[in-house]
């Protein structure tokens, strides 16, 4: 059998970046959850937001950790799979990706020791300020590589000189059209993920029977965090779409499913996009509904997929992906609204609540990937828009090759990711009569104490 | 390139090479300390090495993607050739960096019956990382052909960056660790010493006879007698570490510096040498750094970034160093 290395490598890269950035998208939010915590203890020294820190801290170096070896391997594979990637673009690609290495990397790696290990060696304020570092440091890392993503999108500020791009504009390179809506969107939609698995997990602990103050304070931290941010995501990603509509046409209609462009396009609830017939199936609309969200009037003309036949991006998974995102990011709003509103009057969550919480822990992963399936498959078959085919960009190493290493990736990062999840549950589930201290690792179990003991 | 930016690519060289040295050194010790890990059953003592290099080893690794970053940046297309020749051996060693990183955390906070899994793999991914280097480094060296002879070869050169790593590690804990974990480290460091010697010597005699232009490079008349110190230097350090490692315990602590500093030096020669027989070459034989180098204009937007940013970075390593300094005390978040 021909093993196809684009394909391969599409699916490699794919699953690479699916599983990195499950990591930091709770880490840079989650750094500044932490800070938050330190500066409530600060100010009221109230032991539960301790409590609550040094609880969260783990997860967050356990994440950070996960987030550090998974994006090591994306450095390099820019090198081992795409070549004609840095190749063509590496002018404009390389400086910033140098900049979040410089800037970003360094930064939050460093100052992590020091927040994870120095609370007793150095004084309040250079804990705090290390934490503030490293929360700085994961959202700097965030804009740098969104600024490099927006640029794929919506390049600008540059010449094409015997086909290498060139930068001329450095303001237009960063600044260019979509990377103020996409950092927007992604650092909200990093905020609810934490959000949501803050609440859950310390809806889990609620559900133990767990219910310290800290356990209290990190709940409704998370809900009230939750219901804070969902509107203004919702805003976020609605300004982000028109963005999109503006430069990359044939990405909307593929969300929206709209095969001819004309007024008065249904906003699709439901239907399975068939791209040999050109149409859908088991439609279920609003009538007008895609006209007046994308044009602002009901017989608003909203581009079809027929105009750009042969040239747009495969039509199911983001007609699918952008109806799971968006499905996700209403059920967080009805949950979080919900919860801060029983927090608010009643003082506190009941177990129905703390049930629904808990299967949320993790929807903000599944919105995020959903989220990104959308945008990046709805770049194809372009790597950078109008600059780069995928396809050009590919090495040379064969399909046999590529398909060995991906299942090696793919089954390491099953096993990791079970091992995360379960690590998480396990620490949430774990009680200590005193404050979690953590010290070197766990104290090794007094094995040989049975044997000690007199027999029955 | 022209002329008034015909310096970068030398700058970005020498950056480059400077985060692989700082790389081979700052993680060469994590690394050694993964590989000697198993060597020690007591778990006490496990933990206390691992506690050595805890608050350090993710700033260690950051140089690695710097200098990745660099080839990436400043080199594409080189990068591209090296990357894709190479595709195993980074697999395997991103496979290695995965396991051992991941391993911090999970060993410390996974249900305690399962801390010897994370142990193993801990120790598995340090010495994958590490061989994958030293495969790396050899292939490399044999101008990134894969023939029976470079195979045999790296294979060597795996086995002497490996055991170079655990004699940095063993170095760390001399100068880390007290009483018997320190006494361990000493024992250990000795038996990785002849390893690396063995495996220096091996390079520096097959380099040269592997390519013409390295022999050229070494043996023509003025610079052989002004690189002689290079390996005088080098078996300088190897002979005052083997006297040192031979007292050590009973010299008391106040020399326990010493064995991390001579490797660290031992390093820094071995690498000059080789940094000074591939230059100009990034691609060995293939493309020099003036040929694969990147458009001036960005690399001259990089380099403002850099000569801002590095001393930052440079101070702020020093003072987590200097915060976490002298001898290991118990490791906890609070």
């Amino acid at each position: 059998m021909e093993l196809d290395p684009l394909i391969l490598s599409r699916i490699q890269f794919a699953a690479n970046i699916s599983f990195h950035i499950l990591f930091p998208t709770i880490t840079i939010a989650l750094g500044w959850v932490l800070l938050y915590f330190k500066a409530r203890y600060s100010f009221s020294k109230d032991q539960k937001w301790m409590d609550a820190y040094f609880f969260w801290v783990k997860v967050f170096a356990l994440t950070f950790g996960l987030g550090v070896v998974s994006g090591i391997t994306m450095s390099f594979q820019f090198g081992t799979n795409w070549p004609g990637f840095m190749e063509t673009v590496g002018n404009i690609a390389g400086p910033l990706l140098g900049y979040e290495v410089l800037t970003a990397f360094f930064l939050e790696a460093a100052f992590l020791g020091v927040m994870l290990f120095g609370f007793s060696r150095v004084p309040g304020w250079l804990h705090t300020l290390s934490t503030f570092l490293v929360a700085f440091g994961t959202t700097l890392s965030a804009f740098w590589i969104l600024v490099l993503n927006s640029w794929m999108h919506t390049p600008q500020g540059f010449e094409m000189i015997d086909g290498v791009a060139h930068a001329t504009n450095w303001v237009g390179i960063v600044f260019n059209p979509s990377m103020p809506y996409r950092l927007v969107h992604m650092l909200l939609a990093s905020g609810l993920t934490c959000a949501f698995l803050i609440a859950g997990l310390s809806a889990y602990r609620w559900l133990k029977n767990d219910r310290k103050p800290g356990v209290i304070a990190a709940l409704r931290t998370g809900v009230f965090l939750g219901a804070i941010l969902i509107p203004m995501q919702i805003l976020a990603g609605d300004l982000h779409g028109l963005n999109t509509l503006e430069h990359q046409p044939q990405k909307v209609a593929a969300m929206e499913g709209n095969w001819d462009t004309g007024p008065n396009i249904p906003l699709l609830l439901f239907a399975l996009p068939d791209e040999e017939a050109r149409t859908n199936h088991f439609e279920i609309g609003i009538p007008s509904g895609a006209s007046l969200i994308l044009k602002h009037h009901a017989d608003g003309v909203v581009p079809g997929l027929n105009d750009y036949a042969g040239e747009h991006p495969p039509v199911a998974p983001l007609f699918l992906g952008f109806r799971i995102m968006v499905g996700i990011g209403l059920l967080m709003l009805a949950v979080s609204w919900w919860g801060a509103w029983r927090i608010w009057r009643k003082g506190g969550i009941s177990p129905l609540m703390a049930r629904v919480l808990l299967g949320m822990t993790f929807s903000g992963w599944v919105a995020t990937l959903a989220g990104w399936y959308v945008t990046e498959i709805g770049r194809q078959p372009w790597l950078v828009h109008g600059v780069l085919m995928t396809k050009d960009a590919v090495s040379d190493v064969s399909g046999g090759m590529v398909a060995t290493t991906l299942f090696f990736y793919l089954a390491i990062y099953a096993a990791l990711l079970i091992a995360y999840i379960s690590v998480l549950f396990y620490l949430a589930g774990r009680r200590r009569a005193d404050a979690p201290r953590a010290t070197l690792g766990p104290r090794p179990e007094p094995v040989e104490a049975p044997a000690r003991m007199p027999a029955e | 390139m022209s002329g008034d930016f015909a310096f970068l690519p030398f700058i970005f060289a020498s950056l480059m090479g400077l985060s692989i040295l700082i790389y081979v050194v700052l993680d060469g010790f994590d690394l050694g300390i993964g590989i000697l890990f198993p060597l020690t059953k007591d778990k006490e003592q496990q933990d206390q090495m691992i506690a050595t290099i805890g608050p350090f080893w993710d700033a260690n690794e950051t140089w690695l993607v710097l200098a990745v970053g660099l080839l990436l940046v400043a080199f594409p297309v080189a990068h591209g050739i090296i990357l894709s020749a190479l595709y195993l051996p980074v697999f395997v060693l991103l496979f290695g960096l995965i396991l051992r990183g991941v391993s911090f955390e999970f060993r410390a906070k996974a249900d305690i019956r399962h801390k010897a899994r994370w142990d193993f793999a801990f120790f598995a991914g340090s010495l994958m990382a590490s061989l994958a280097q030293g495969f790396m480094l050899g292939i490399y060296i044999m101008g990134l052909q894969f023939t029976a002879v470079s195979i045999v070869f790296a294979c060597l050169t795996a086995l002497c960056l490996t055991s170079g790593y655990a004699l940095i590690g063993a170095g760390w804990l001399i100068l880390k660790t007290e009483n018997d974990l320190q006494t361990q480290a000493i024992d250990w460091a000795r038996k990785a010493l002849w390893l690396s010697l063995i495996g220096m010597v091996a390079v520096s005699v097959a380099s040269p006879l592997a390519d013409p232009r390295i022999f050229e490079k070494w043996f023509s008349v003025p610079e052989i007698i002004l690189l002689a110190p290079l390996p005088i230097l080098s078996f300088i350090c190897f002979a005052a570490l083997w006297i040192v490692l031979r007292r050590l315990p009973k010299w008391g602590d106040s020399f326990s510096w010493l064995p991390f500093n001579l490797t660290m030096a031992l390093f820094a020669l071995a690498y000059i040498g080789l940094a000074y027989s591939f230059y100009p070459y990034v691609v060995p034989g293939q493309m020099t750094v003036y040929e694969a180098a990147a458009a001036p204009e960005s690399l001259v937007i990089i380099l403002i970034g850099a000569v801002f940013v590095l001393p930052m970075i440079l101070g702020y390593t020093a003072l987590s160093y200097y915060i976490f300094r002298g001898k290991l005390t118990e490791l906890r978040y609070d």
